[in-house]
């Protein structure tokens, strides 16, 4: 046990070293990721200036697309950008597709060290100096964009977003894994992984809030987890969800957590007794 | 020299490249293809809830898919002849291999500019001719002759400032020996042409709309075709006229300094190789 977590610190340790290397390319390519919302800012704004000169809005109320106002719709583009941060791993999947290719997974078969778990601390390393050093462009961006926040939620909604967001973590890990660990039955899992950022760049929220999604179409993004990974924490924290749909979110969330977690667990057993290594 | 046949064969040589992984080839035109139509549902989805995007700006939902179509135009123009070089440039530089585009008897910009053709892009430029075509019909309106003519040539403009951009962005790795956050630099700054001029205004917009019209032209890429097709031959006031007479002189601009950029880096350039 003791040998186990002093391992587990190990690594942690070292990945947080080697994500340090690049830190100023690193904090200038975050403060950019930005740039895309000032077009996101004027795009709705003249969206919604459309809408208030339309024949249907009425004098004095306040324009809204799905319950979303202007300034809500601001906020939510920037609280996925945190979502996106937790629930993000870019490399994860075809990592370890890479790994099963080329033969590296073997070190996991013979060591005493289980890859997933392996795997798991180094993104959380790297999570976290990426939060140490983006924290400062976030905080610019965010305190610029103050003005489009309807203030601080209160303290049940906030645990609650943050709750979500480490969920969203630990979904968007185990998510990726387990479409990696396919790279155990077809070798080059990169196609898969594009036609999966392309659907989850849509129906993650990523793109805009699922709500506005109409009809059938909206009812499938509700079901599927993908709106995990950017629309449910973002609207948990502007109070889109609350209540009983907000308890019922949050054990769905997990639900699938805890889902992708055993599919990983299942698919790496069942592809290691299919993986042959040779050579040293 | 003749440069037109270096070219072809540039060409024919990625072509059968690309048709060795055939099945990827596919893939790759498919995927695009696909991004394009999300893409196309996000702005469908966006005029079930406004009319235009803009109050009076006259974007309604199909002058502005002739927008998209002209955007698709030349972004696949761009991604099929410009993209995998420059962001292989990059990699010249900094692996040393540029050394090899130096010795041979041709322009090296020309080389590195055109050594790969990305053909499964050209996908997106026939979906460009699909939206255009649907949108013309859905507004009933047929194009004259000088707006085909003219159509034509201010895409190519618009290729020519973004493929400036790009080349100066990645010479400039020369300086700076890792950058891939360089070429991501150049995405981020097209973003802002994925839009309608007309949406950059107020306190914060019109500086921004006029530092990227004339400081980084890149605004003047997709608006000024779209704009002959959406807004033709009535030209409400004199800038309507000036914007395409400057996206003219901005080309030949954004050609001459980003050949300017090239050069200098190419001085600065220290093989890697031993």
């Amino acid at each position: 046990m003791l040998k186990s977590l002093a391992a587990s610190w190990t690594i942690l340790r070292i990945s947080l070293e080697e994500r340090l290397v690049y830190r100023g390319d690193f904090a200038l390519s975050t403060l950019m990721r930005f740039l895309p919302i000032v077009t996101q800012i004027f795009l709705w704004g003249a969206v919604f200036s459309a809408i208030g000169t339309g024949t249907n809005s009425a004098a004095g109320k306040t324009v809204s697309i799905v319950g979303y106002s202007y300034n809500d719709m601001i906020a939510y583009y920037l609280l996925t950008m945190i979502a996106r941060s937790f629930s993000s791993m870019p490399g994860l999947a075809s990592g370890i597709a890479r790994d099963i290719r080329d033969g590296n997974i073997k070190k996991f078969l013979i060591q005493p060290v289980d890859m997933l778990g392996y795997l798991l601390l180094y993104r959380l390393a790297h999570k976290l100096v990426y939060y140490v050093i983006a924290i400062a462009p976030f905080a610019l961006v965010f305190f610029l964009c103050r003005g489009y926040f309807p203030g601080w939620p209160d303290g049940p909604t906030l645990a609650a977003f943050l709750a979500s967001l480490v969920m969203s973590f630990l979904l968007g890990f185990f998510l990726e894994a387990a479409l990696g660990m396919v790279g155990f039955w077809f070798l080059e899992v990169s196609s898969l992984m594009f036609v999966f950022m392309l659907f989850s760049f849509f129906f993650s929220g990523h793109m805009f809030p699922i709500d506005m999604l109409p009809g059938a179409w909206g009812e499938i993004v509700k079901i599927i987890p993908l709106q995990y990974l950017a629309y449910f924490p973002s609207a948990v924290f502007l109070g889109k969800i609350q209540g009983p749909a907000l308890a019922w979110g949050l054990t769905l969330q997990f639900a699938w957590v805890l889902f992708f977690f055993l599919a990983c667990r299942l698919l790496f057993h069942l592809g290691t007794k299919r993986y042959s290594g040779f050579g040293g | 020299m003749n440069y037109l046949r270096v070219f072809l064969t540039f060409a024919r040589n990625s072509l059968v490249r690309d048709m060795t992984f055939r099945a990827n080839f596919f893939l790759d035109a498919f995927t695009s293809m696909v991004w394009v139509l999300m893409n196309l549902g996000f702005y469908t989805l966006i005029f079930q809830y406004a009319p235009s995007i803009g109050a009076g700006t006259g974007w309604e939902k199909y002058p502005f898919f002739l927008f998209l179509a002209t955007s698709l135009f030349i972004n696949s123009l761009v991604q099929t002849f410009f993209m995998t070089n420059m962001a292989e440039m990059s990699e010249l530089i900094r692996t040393g291999a540029l050394d090899f585009a130096l010795l041979k008897p041709v322009d090296p910009q020309f080389l590195v500019s055109f050594a790969r053709m990305e053909w499964s892009s050209i996908g997106n430029f026939f979906l460009g001719f699909l939206l255009l075509g649907y949108s013309l019909v859905q507004l009933g309106y047929v194009p004259g002759a000088l707006e085909i003519a003219l159509y034509p040539l201010y895409i190519a403009c618009g290729v020519a400032i973004y493929y400036s951009l790009m080349i100066a962005l990645a010479a400039a790795s020369v300086w700076l020996g890792r950058n891939m956050t360089l070429l991501d630099f150049w995405f981020y700054l097209t973003t802002f042409s994925r839009y309608p001029m007309e949406i950059y205004r107020g306190p914060w917009g019109s500086p921004l709309r006029w530092a990227f019209t004339f400081i980084i032209p890149v605004l003047v890429v997709v608006n000024v075709p779209a704009r002959l097709l959406v807004k033709p031959l009535a030209p409400q006031t004199p800038a309507d006229w000036l914007l395409p007479l400057f996206t003219l002189l901005a080309t030949l601009l954004s050609l001459a300094a980003s050949r300017l950029v090239f050069n200098l880096a190419l001085k600065s350039y220290r093989s890697a190789s031993s």
